[in-house]
């Protein structure tokens, strides 16, 4: 290759790399232009309680999302998030309630609720990784499977009504979401703290490597000596692991359990991960764009709410358009 | 088809006129123009990267030229999409087959140009008909009803044939046809391409063999960086020349000359012994000592790849005993390998080698990916591990941080070779190391296998060549249906002895 001719080629893909990135803002860019939006439209929007107001609500399915990004960018997928959400806020409503009608104090109780939560979750995420790499079913089938048995196994024990946390649990319990910290409420610091870690974790470890090397192609990691199993059943315990922390997050929110808590949890959380660049077939992807998938998502529930141009009730429209539009603006990439 | 016999078809005449392409921006073709005369067989030859398939491409209707065109009997055509210049005769075999798996042969010959019935459903009767006319024509006996998933690779690329003549193609474009062939199956389609040719066919064949350009051609056009050097019948050129052509230089010799094997007395870095991978090889045994080269020659499906896949861990097998640079050990996977100091270079690089949608340092560092994270990966280390192996292997690329899809095939597999050599192994196992590199690559790759040996590790390559075999390798292991055949070495090193063995004629 002649010397001008390489030069032009690094321009070149030097050009291509700015693009990708700005391609990358993209997520960010329509944030941006909603939020604006969002401002003319009505004043009460870009006030500092409304900002928290949104991110505490984006919380849960934004802890969620970074997990399923991981999930996704390995090639794979997890139907159930929102039947296993409700099942762990079940089961860790039953047994705080039995701690403290044995007599435990409040504390302690509420503590290892909020373990228990994050073990089940995890618990939960080793049963479909190993159901999924050692049983060779696929990632759709087995959370499918999963989605009804987790949720239909919540209504069993709620009777098919609440399973509602005892009182002065529930008020031992309620800082965990209802509390702040230097003005800021613990969901949102929580939530920083999940998608902070996250970001580290994917793009900064051997780890992360081997998640997208086996979304890219998982036969070429196969033979490159990854893990491939042990990988796919550790992003799966981290996905359930994110649950776990959602759910220890909503419990105290409205202290009770019914059969439809997390209802299409799932689906809003795949939402924002792909809302955020990540392709569904998996190799590659980000943290960044998942958090702003997940906050744009629900920064366009709150305008509807605050406005009146659109009415509530279309919300999931408008949400499934953004959805259809950003996969759009991203098809000439793939 | 009728119209074979009753009609003599005529080849179609092609003139490039200055044609130009570019790829946002960047110029792989610089004006190309020469002529293809109609009914012969015509060796396109270049190095990777030369423009031989863009040209083709364009030809085919696939690429649109940026500039300057092509006249097909004279006359200047544009074709629209490869449906066009399949409309005027012109049909493009591309090296990985667009064949249907799942249909069968008859649904894959009219894909896209079904027979009607006057109600317009599928006329199945016509079709099958057809099909069994081109099938009998490109001499494969198999019925239409066949799913193309149950061929082997020869046979699917006579049903790309098949379904190039049942198009009535009258240019046929091959490229690297004879890539996944046995030399028996070489042969096949050799006396197939003759007997195109005596039908009028015109043949472009695409190659880096120059000696089956050399037996099967009748002149040669030789393209290099983008532009058209040469174009002369095949019996005036000598294989040298060709290569020379090629490369714009004098090539030296191709193989660097063999050092003397290692004594008996050395103890093996790996041994094997009754090693079965049900279904494809059965109770093999074999050692590679430090500094030695070990070939691994045989037919497609003689089980090769297959055993070392099994050895690996990646099918399931037994083995009676394994020993690696002396402790008996077990491997479970290829970490586990990677661990004890085993790697192994697959042979389909696209599908097991490389990401090839992921960067080259993220390519280079995955199976040592663990010396990076303490306990957070530092991308400047990896970029300077990059840049080194960028020099010592000779990897041409004018961006580090561009995808591994970038580069072209010897550079990719320059690059592959990088990557199963970083963690730092002692025994490689390198398959088809030189699967579609071109000349200047693939001696650049042998002087590496070399210096790797000399460097006290042990090397066996797996190769469907026999020549690189016999140029490169201190043994040469001869497998036939999943069976050590032979085992040959010094002047017994011959291609007569290697096809004998491979066959099963000699015992």
């Amino acid at each position: 290759m002649r010397p001008e001719r390489a030069t032009e080629t690094g321009a070149r893909a030097t050009g291509r790399a700015l693009w990708g990135r700005l391609h990358g803002l993209g997520p960010i860019a329509g944030l941006v232009l909603l939020c604006l939006a969002g401002t003319l439209l009505n004043p009460d929007f870009a006030t500092l309680d409304n900002a928290m107001n949104v991110l505490t609500r984006t919380a849960f399915i934004g802890i969620i999302a970074v997990g399923m990004c991981f999930v996704i960018i390995s090639g794979g997928i997890d139907l159930s998030v929102g039947s296993m959400a409700a099942l762990i806020a079940g089961a860790v409503i039953l047994l705080m309630n039995a701690l403290g009608a044995a007599g435990w104090s409040s504390t302690p109780v509420v503590a290892l609720g909020m373990v228990f939560a994050v073990l089940l979750g995890a618990l939960f995420g080793i049963a479909h990784g190993l159901l999924i790499t050692r049983g060779r079913i696929e990632p759709f089938i087995v959370t499918l499977g999963t989605l009804g048995i987790f949720r239909a196994y919540l209504t069993y024990f709620s009777n098919g009504g609440a399973i509602t946390l005892e009182n002065a649990l529930a008020d031992a319990y309620g800082p965990v979401f209802y509390g702040h910290l230097l003005g800021v409420p613990v969901p949102v610091w929580v939530f920083a703290a999940v998608a902070l870690a996250g970001a580290l974790i994917l793009n900064r470890t051997a780890y992360g490597r081997y998640v997208q090397a086996i979304g890219s192609n998982e036969q070429v990691a196969r033979y490159a000596a990854v893990d491939v199993d042990r990988i796919k059943v550790l992003t799966y315990m981290l996905l359930g692991i994110c649950v776990g922390i959602a759910t220890l997050l909503y419990v105290p929110r409205l202290g009770s359990a019914s059969p439809t808590t997390g209802l299409l949890w799932e689906l809003e959380a795949i939402a924002a991960v792909i809302v955020g660049g990540t392709a569904l077939k998996g190799g590659a992807g980000s943290i960044t764009g998942t958090v702003v998938g997940a906050v744009l998502l629900s920064v366009i529930s709150n305008i509807l709410n605050l406005t009146s141009i659109i009415s509530v009730y279309l919300n999931a429209a408008v949400q499934g358009f953004v959805i259809i539009v950003v996969a759009f603006m991203q098809r000439r990439r793939r | 088809m009728q119209w074979i016999t009753l009609r003599p078809i005529m080849g179609l005449a092609v003139r490039f006129d200055g044609v130009v392409k570019e790829f946002d921006g960047v110029r792989v073709l610089h004006g190309v123009s020469f002529e293809l005369a109609p009914g012969r067989v015509v060796g396109l030859l270049g190095e990777n990267g030369a423009g031989k398939s863009t040209l083709m491409k364009i030809l085919a209707g696939y690429e649109a030229p940026t500039d300057g065109g092509v006249a097909v009997d004279g006359q200047a055509r544009r074709f629209d999409g490869s449906r066009d210049a399949e409309a005027a005769g012109i049909v493009l075999i591309h090296q990985e087959f667009n064949l249907a798996e799942d249909l069968t042969i008859a649904q894959n010959i009219w894909l896209g140009h079904e027979k009607k019935t006057p109600l317009g459903l599928l006329d199945d009767a016509a079709m099958r008909a057809g099909a069994a006319e081109v099938l009998a024509q490109v001499g494969l006996q198999r019925s239409p009803d066949t799913p193309v998933r149950e061929l082997i690779v020869a046979e699917k690329q006579m049903v790309e044939i098949a379904k190039a003549l049942a198009r009535r193609a009258r240019l046929l474009i091959m490229d690297e046809p004879t890539a996944t062939l046995t030399p028996g199956e070489t042969e096949a389609l050799f006396a197939l391409m003759a007997r195109l040719k005596a039908e009028g066919v015109t043949i472009v064949y695409i190659s880096h063999k120059l000696d089956e350009v050399e037996r099967s051609t009748d002149e040669v056009v030789v393209m290099r960086d983008g532009r058209f050097v040469a174009r002369e019948p095949t019996a005036s050129l000598t294989r040298r020349q060709m290569a020379n052509l090629m490369v714009g230089r004098e090539l030296a010799d191709l193989y660097p000359p063999k050092d003397a094997p290692p004594a008996a007395d050395v103890p093996p870095l790996l041994a094997v012994e009754g090693l079965d991978v049900p279904g494809w090889a059965e109770d093999i045994g074999f050692e590679v000592r430090p500094g030695e080269i070990l070939g691994f020659a045989g037919l497609v499906g003689a089980g090769r790849t297959e055993l070392f896949e099994g050895l690996l861990g990646l099918r399931p097998h037994r083995v009676r005993r394994l020993a690696l640079q002396g402790r008996t050990t077990r491997l479970r996977s290829p970490r586990d390998a990677a661990d004890q100091g085993l790697t192994y270079l697959s042979e389909d690089r696209k599908g097991k080698g490389l990401h090839v949608d992921f960067g080259l340092r993220q390519n280079l560092t995955l199976m040592a990916l663990q010396r990076y994270a303490r306990p957070w990966l530092k991308p400047q280390d990896e970029r300077s591990a990059l840049h080194d192996a960028v020099r010592r292997f000779g990897i041409r690329t004018g961006n580090t941080e561009t995808r591994a899809s970038s580069l072209s095939g010897g550079n990719q597999q320059k690059l592959a070779l990088a990557k199963v050599l970083h963690p730092g192994p002692k025994v490689l196992v390198l398959d088809e190391p030189t699967r579609g590199v071109d000349v200047g690559a693939k001696r650049d790759i042998y002087f590496l296998i070399q210096q790797l040996a000399r460097e006290g590790r042990g090397l066996i390559v797996v190769s469907s060549e026999l020549v690189e075999l016999i140029g490169l390798c201190h043994r040469v292991i001869v497998m036939r249906a999943g069976r050590i055949q032979a085992v040959l070495s010094g002047d017994q090193l011959s291609e007569e002895e290697l096809i004998a063995h491979a066959t099963g004629t000699r015992h």
